[in-house]
């Protein structure tokens, strides 16, 4: 496969930010109360992500190892003020609806975890597919999560009313916070389900591309990593003929082909 | 063979009580409250109660399907569970309001977490507050029959009198349940005699949530108002009922009081400070989320053992 949809895939299907990977939960959780809010949210972080790995990618020779995250947060905090500005000037409704959580896309963990583990040690062209993929992802997450809230919460689907009041009391606590975390548990066990089926075929969709610090511990897939179990299973069987010291340091790298 | 006898390591004397068992009696406690309610409410009231039963026991029997476990509707959990969340929703809900409480509580709270003795919060509770923020509107909507709009509680909050007498027969509005103490407490007085619950907790719960009415309420020792907070809303209800629920709450004896002084304060703060009138289901299910910490620094002392301080390090 060619190298920039691997990413675009990686980003939206395998690596999704909000259903695998768990990552930007607090724009996730807070701004989908409605469709149009979740599509905002996702495509004005799409916007920062790929200009951020674009950036971050051109001057990853230049910045010092040492003071990169200044650096990188100087890259988005003035991607993200510009984004603001121009949503405030031609989508006012929106940037108000969203409000608080439209500058504290530079706190965003998907942004800077994709400069840190990809954009800084990779070209710029992949890297931009790699912030489009993933921003594509978190908008696809955020969008889905926000069409189920307003759906069930308001009957309308980006603003339209597809369930008449006649008959359908709206469910009101799917637009509040508490509905948040129901629809989001349900996307990821839904899709849990799908990767459990995939996986049966034997065509599995989230084999870990290749663990970004080699760690399991640190890593985001650990929860629905396939290799771990497996892994865990041969350590079992090596444990004990690998002495104390060995075992302390073992991490997933040893075995599974991350790294 | 003895039933008693069992060639096995300890424990090797064994209760006759088993879960259906214990079940079957909070069912028989909860019948004149249920009964009650039915005459209260007319059939609105007694459809409600089956079609809730109905939703619990079918959403378990469906859950253990899907997910390949053995079934464990026999044990009557979730008939216990359905009858509860029924006793806690006003006459007037719409059925398939009803239905999603029941699949709820069981769902959600209960089997998701491991089914019966796993779950954290009290699953009747736990659908009657998802129901509350989900239809707000349907669940303090108490118009039924002569009953119109009202609870003696929002009344009181209102300034207006009420007549004590009848909130202790009950020919008030309400929820189907919550409305006759005299009712409850025939019910509570059977599980009691019975030893299906012991006093601890919903003495605690009772005597602090008084204290903390007479302190707080701004009544002075008003009785006529102390004893229209306690027969009021589901406070009765609650104490004798959910908040003793077995999983749900402390297994140590003094966890149990410090359980029900948790839930008498809650349910005084959010009665007389809260935006609500009522505030027992909310009050339970945040006690219920204390319960593992109130068990953690109550462990009794096993016997023989002696407690030794941890000495100060000397200067």
């Amino acid at each position: 496969m060619n190298k920039n949809v691997e990413r675009l895939y990686n980003g939206i299907i395998k690596e999704n930010p909000t259903f695998v990977l768990m990552l930007g939960m607090c724009p996730t959780l807070a701004v989908t109360s409605s469709a149009i809010n979740g599509l905002g949210m996702g495509l004005s972080t799409t916007v920062v992500l790929v200009l951020s790995n674009l950036l971050i990618s051109a001057f990853r020779k230049v910045i010092p190892n040492g003071v990169r995250m200044p650096a990188y947060i100087v890259i988005v905090a003035s991607l993200v003020t510009v984004v603001q500005f121009m949503m405030q000037a031609y989508t006012p409704s929106l940037s108000d609806s969203l409000g608080v959580y439209i500058p504290l896309i530079v706190v965003n963990c998907i942004i800077l975890g994709r400069a840190e583990s990809y954009a800084s040690k990779n070209p710029v062209v992949p890297s931009i597919f790699d912030g489009l993929g993933m921003g594509l992802g978190f908008t696809l997450g955020l969008t889905l999560i926000g069409l189920f809230r307003e759906l069930l919460g308001a009957g309308q689907i980006f603003g339209a009313q597809v369930l008449s009041l006649s008959w359908f009391t709206p469910i009101t606590i799917f637009v509040m916070a508490p509905g948040a975390f129901l629809v989001l548990a349900c996307l990821v066990a839904v899709m849990n389900i799908v990767r459990a089926k995939m996986e049966a075929k034997g065509k599995p969709l989230a084999k870990p591309s290749g663990c970004i610090t080699g760690d399991c511990a640190g890593c985001g897939m650990s929860a629905t990593c396939t290799g771990k179990n497996r892994n865990q299973q041969q350590l079992k069987k090596q444990s004990r003929r690998i002495d104390t010291d060995e075992r302390i340091n073992f991490n997933c790298s040893r075995i599974c082909d991350c790294k | 063979m003895s039933d008693l006898y069992h060639v096995s390591s300890s424990p090797h004397v064994r209760s006759k009580d088993t879960t259906s068992k214990i079940m079957l009696y909070v069912i028989m406690a909860l019948l004149p409250t249920s009964l009650f309610g039915i005459y209260n409410f007319g059939i609105r009231a007694l459809i409600l109660i089956l079609v809730t039963i109905a939703s619990c026991v079918a959403s378990e029997w469906i859950f253990n399907k899907i997910v390949h476990k053995k079934n464990s509707i026999d044990d009557l959990s979730a008939v216990v569970t359905g009858l509860l969340l029924a006793l806690n929703l006003p006459a007037s809900l719409p059925w398939w309001e009803a239905v999603i409480g029941g699949a709820f509580a069981i769902v959600i709270v209960k089997m998701m977490f491991g089914g019966l003795g796993q779950n954290f919060m009290n699953p009747a509770l736990g659908a009657r507050c998802f129901l509350l923020i989900a239809f707000a509107a349907d669940m303090t909507n108490f118009t039924v029959g002569a009953y119109s709009g009202a609870t003696p509680l929002a009344q009181m909050r209102n300034g207006e009198a009420v007549n004590t007498m009848s909130m202790l027969i009950g020919k008030t509005a309400g929820t189907i349940g919550e409305t006759s103490a005299i009712a409850i407490l025939i019910g509570a007085i059977f599980l009691i005699l019975m030893g299906v619950i012991d006093l601890r907790i919903p003495a605690s719960y009772i005597i602090t949530f008084v204290v903390f009415i007479l302190l707080f309420g701004g009544h002075g020792f008003d009785m006529n108002y102390v004893t229209a907070q306690l027969c009021g809303g589901g406070l009765m209800l609650g104490a004798f009922f959910m908040a003793t629920d077995y999983v749900t709450s402390p297994i140590t004896p003094r966890g149990q009081i410090i359980f029900g002084i948790c839930c008498g304060i809650f349910t005084g703060l959010f009665r007389c400070f809260g935006a609500n009138a009522e505030g027992v289901s909310f009050a339970i299910i945040l006690s219920n989320l204390l319960v593992p910490m109130i068990e953690k620094y109550t462990v009794p002392n096993a016997f023989g053992v002696v407690k030794t301080k941890p000495e100060k390090e000397a200067k």
